[in-house]
């Protein structure tokens, strides 16, 4: 795990429809909502229709960054685009439900591929849909 | 403070002061390395990280910032990992409203204390208006 504090940028990766990030840092607080924002531009500029956010070396997620992921993805339906959150840990996911965080709106999903594919399945359902 | 518990067999293993964003962050990775180094669980190190952090997070919010000591040591007979956040704060108004799910005076869900409790074994807490707060969070091994 990347220990340097100093202020950084997480890159967002565009990939077809989807946007896919990578958190590879612990986050202080106003990194995690400079994230939020970035994603959010990103996905008005791109016009993506999913994002995918990789925790899976995330040790810990308080309530600051689980709002801040549950809020993203409040934000991000809002603007017709799908967020899941990919491969977090065990540990993690027991902490926050004893911490008493729910993520509505929230999807998750085992790896990439697997979230990747929970996106494509919903893109077609929505096209079958708008037909 | 905290008499039942205090022990002078506990050893101090570190103690560090809070006083930017970038503390909360230091910090709280200092205590998984601490939980690591006396063999605690992964997800017992998970839960006494995260809930330091929100207590971190309080200090930083209401209090202007604190002191964290971190100690181990036998609690009721077993090994425990003993973690002291104290600040000058202005106190908690309403403890008892503090201490449940979902009350906040602040922008945030009111999950920090109630849910910090939840993933410690034993959770002390002793505040005075305008004198400041001190939280204990005891795990056990
Ligand atoms: N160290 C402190 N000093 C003074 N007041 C505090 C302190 N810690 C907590 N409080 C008070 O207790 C309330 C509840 O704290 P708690 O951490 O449970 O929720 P929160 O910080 O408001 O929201 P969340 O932690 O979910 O972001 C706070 O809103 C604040 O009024
Ligand atoms: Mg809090």
């Amino acid at each position: 795990m990347n220990t340097d504090l100093q202020e950084k940028r997480i890159p967002i990766i565009k990939i077809r429809d989807f946007l896919i990030v990578s958190i590879q840092v612990d986050m202080h607080d106003r990194l995690a909502i400079k994230l939020q924002s970035q994603i959010l531009e990103e996905i008005a500029k791109t016009g993506a229709k999913g994002v995918l956010i990789d925790i899976s070396v995330l040790e810990m997620v308080d309530s600051f960054i689980g709002r801040m992921l549950s809020g993203m993805a409040t934000m991000a339906s809002i603007m017709d685009a799908a967020v899941v959150i990919v491969g977090m840990q065990p540990a993690v996911a027991i902490t926050l439900v004893e911490l008493g965080l729910d993520m509505p709106g929230v999807d998750t999903a085992l790896n990439m591929e697997k979230g990747m594919e929970m996106l494509e399945k919903r893109m077609r359902d929505q096209q079958v849909e708008d037909f | 403070m905290f008499e039942q518990t205090t022990d002078k067999n506990w050893s101090l293993l570190d103690k560090q002061v809070l006083e930017t964003e970038y503390d909360i962050v230091r910090i709280r990775q200092l205590i998984r390395s601490h939980a690591k180094g006396i063999q605690m669980g992964i997800v017992d190190q998970t839960r006494i990280t995260t809930a330091v952090s929100e207590l971190l997070r309080n200090m930083y919010n209401y209090a202007n910032g604190g002191e964290v000591q971190i100690e181990t040591g036998p609690v009721e007979g077993k090994m425990a990992l003993i973690i002291t956040c104290s600040d000058h704060g202005p106190g908690i108004e309403n403890l008892e409203m503090a201490m449940s799910d979902g009350y906040t005076t602040g922008m945030g869900l009111g999950y920090g204390l109630p849910g910090a409790k939840r993933l410690v074994d034993k959770f002390e807490i002793e505040t005075q208006k305008d004198k400041g707060t001190t939280v204990r969070l005891i795990k056990w091994r």
